[in-house]
């Protein structure tokens, strides 16, 4: 079976930092890594390969640099990787990323499972997986904490989708993109092996003439949304901090600002 | 399309190094370089103190005259034919909106059986339009995104809003890419530029660390998801001449089976929409002690939340889970007990209206977002106040 692993690769926002005194983004030193929810996605295609057989495929979309996060999943054992990376696809939205992809995929040919991280950590907009499922026309399973059964005889995953209070128990046939959650797994650690594959393996690179693509449709031509303004966070007003008190004030202190919040 | 550098005018000052959030810019033998990872996001140009800056205007497709687009939607989520409390919020949100722009405020309503569909209408809609058929009882993402794509080809509204929930998240994506509309996700900020009568989309990126206001130029509708408790509801009560107009459906078709749903057993109010909550972290030690924050969630009427760090040993449900990796909050009251407030924590949580702290770390980051912070041992300090709220409330 075929499994295809879309990632990115993304800044470590927990490293990105807005200098008080300029308002400005520090980004010195601050390192690149693949999008931690994708992780689980790469974990999962290689669990489904292990069950059912078969060939994982990663790709990603982004600058040059951004092979560095296809040697990554390679060395956790991803069979094949692919760059997709042209000068023309820079500054993409959504839509375009995921037009973008889904032309990549049907590059690929065949396959079984889409895999992606729910959200990318840098824009964390939950978007582009779901908008791959609808340029391919394939279903969806979105925000998947556990997989039930990958049944290849039957051709149908059975899942379990995230909700707000609960979990939604679903049947999905093949092909179908899933999205994926920390909840599903724990990613493999690379292995020696794998590390020396990576530091061998040859990363495709597909540009824009390879895609079947226009583009009108690609890059920030094709992004229909264009950010206009970007802007440090309102600060916090300045709390209070009590690091003197007995617990019986500082219960009361808490029980105060409660009741003012008009709690009771 | 690329980021232009008028070479003449740039003096080389490196202000707008900094500013990049990929770290495209760098001087380079006494040049100014835009490096391959730039994304043409625009940080930079306001910055430049001499304007030599500038995001090349591109063709872009134009895909729709916007003139003819008109009217703000907004997706009404039901479950087991319950209306959900997101739709209020963004009625709100639509009603402050439609103000501006002089236009009727539309609630989508995908259902079967739905109590109380006329309240979408005292929350702030002209009109509901009630898409009914047994197929959209439940949430399946293709069904849902075949009626409202084909409603909004038909009638053409410039604005559709919906909840960034794990339904209104899936959903909008699809349809976006159905309708070829720009879609912003998450969104804590919505106002209107009246004089180009866009829609102007204020979220957070990067983990909350920098704010980016997002605009849809010339594709029709202009659609965005909305962060669940950050939009008010009106205060009062819409005086709507509308009604409540059912529609019907056809030929719907879903490839997804729905099996069942199964109720997480740990969480009675979900965090994502609680108004309070209280949450417990690495500092509580064990954990039979989350019968504690329990208590005082209960209290309270809040819902349970969790640190990571709680997570990963194994103490409480990943549904808890507050930061990153687990869920973005914004109660109107968020406090957090024995929560030291690693970075990933704080950015799913501090956009929370009112924060209280117990650490005994006095250098915990938590309190750099605290409203309240008390240094202390929340087993010594929580107990008391579990006894000064029941005295307060009892009186």
């Amino acid at each position: 079976m075929e499994f295809i692993v879309c990632i990115k690769q993304v800044p470590d926002t927990t490293e990105v930092r807005v200098d008080p005194e300029t308002n400005t983004l520090i980004r010195e030193g601050v390192p690149a890594m693949v999008n931690p929810f994708d992780l689980y996605a790469v974990e999962e295609a290689l669990q489904f390969k292990e069950k059912a057989g078969g060939e994982v495929i990663a790709i990603s979309m982004g600058p040059p640099q951004a092979e560095q996060a296809l040697r990554e999943v390679i060395s956790m054992g991803v069979d094949r990787a692919i760059l997709v990376s042209d000068a023309k696809f820079a500054g993409a939205d959504t839509w375009a990323t995921a037009l973008t992809l889904s032309a990549a995929i049907r590059k690929i040919g065949d396959y079984d499972v889409i895999l992606t991280g729910k959200q990318a950590a840098d824009g964390d907009t939950a978007q582009v997986g779901p908008g791959i499922a609808e340029f391919l026309d394939i279903p969806q399973a979105t925000f998947i904490r556990k997989v039930d059964e990958l049944d290849p005889e039957a051709r149908v995953l059975r899942l379990q989708s995230m909700w707000e209070e609960g979990s939604e128990r679903l049947e999905v046939p093949l092909p179908c993109l899933m999205t994926t959650v920390k909840e599903l797994n724990e990613p493999r650690l690379p292995s020696l092996r794998g590390k020396m594959a990576a530091k061998k393996a040859e990363i495709e690179v597909w540009t824009f003439d390879d895609l079947d693509v226009e583009a009108s449709d690609v890059g920030l031509a094709g992004s229909p949304t264009q950010v206009v303004k970007v802007f440090p966070p309102p600060p916090r007003s300045e709390g209070e901090l009590f690091s003197d008190v007995e617990p019986d004030e500082a219960a009361k202190i808490i029980a105060e600002r409660l009741a003012k919040k008009g709690l009771f | 399309m690329a980021l232009r550098i008028d070479r003449d005018a740039c003096t080389l000052c490196g202000e707008c190094i900094p500013v990049c959030p990929f770290g495209s810019l760098e001087i380079r033998e006494d040049k100014l370089v835009v490096l391959e990872t730039c994304t043409l996001c625009g940080a930079c140009v306001p910055v430049c103190p001499e304007n030599a800056l500038e995001v090349e205007e591109v063709e872009r497709d134009v895909a729709c005259n916007p003139d003819e687009w008109r009217g703000i939607w907004v997706f009404a989520e039901q479950r087991g034919g319950e209306i959900q409390s997101s739709s209020a919020e963004l009625l709100g949100a639509a009603r402050r909106l439609a103000e501006k722009l002089d236009v009727p405020v539309t609630a989508l309503l995908p259902g079967a059986d739905v109590k109380n569909a006329s309240s979408l209408l005292s929350a702030g809609a002209d009109e509901v339009l009630f898409i009914k058929n047994d197929e959209l009882a439940h949430f399946g993402v293709e069904p849902y995104s075949k009626v409202i794509s084909d409603l909004i080809e038909e009638r053409k509204p410039e604005i559709v809003l919906g909840a960034a929930t794990f339904i209104g998240r899936s959903l909008l994506s699809r349809i976006a890419v159905k309708v070829h509309a720009g879609l912003t996700a998450d969104c804590t900020g919505l106002d209107i530029d009246t004089e180009k009568r866009l829609l102007l989309q204020t979220r957070p990126a990067f983990g909350g660390n920098i704010m980016a206001t997002i605009i849809c130029p010339e594709h029709r509708p202009q659609m965005a998801t909305v962060r669940p408790k950050v939009m008010k509801p009106l205060e009062e009560s819409y005086d709507s001449s509308g009604k409540v107009t059912e529609l019907s459906a056809d030929s719907l078709s879903n490839r997804v089976k729905f099996l069942e749903f199964v109720a997480d057993d740990t969480s009675q109010i979900n965090i994502s929409e609680a108004d309070i909550i209280v949450t417990g972290g690495r500092g509580l030690g064990d954990p039979k002690n989350f019968s504690l924050i329990e208590e005082l969630a209960d209290l309270l009427g809040g819902a349970v939340g969790a640190s990571r760090s709680a997570v990963d040993a194994g103490w409480i449900n990943y549904s808890h889970q507050v930061g990153q990796t687990g869920r973005t909050v914004s109660p109107k009251i968020y406090v957090a007990l024995g929560v030291s407030g690693a970075i990933q924590h704080l950015v799913g949580m501090q956009s929370s209206d009112y924060i209280i702290a117990v650490n005994k770390d006095p250098n915990a980051p938590i309190f750099k977002v605290a409203d309240v912070g008390i240094v202390g041992d929340l087993f010594e300090v929580v107990p008391k106040l579990i006894v000064e709220i029941k005295k307060l409330k009892g009186g």
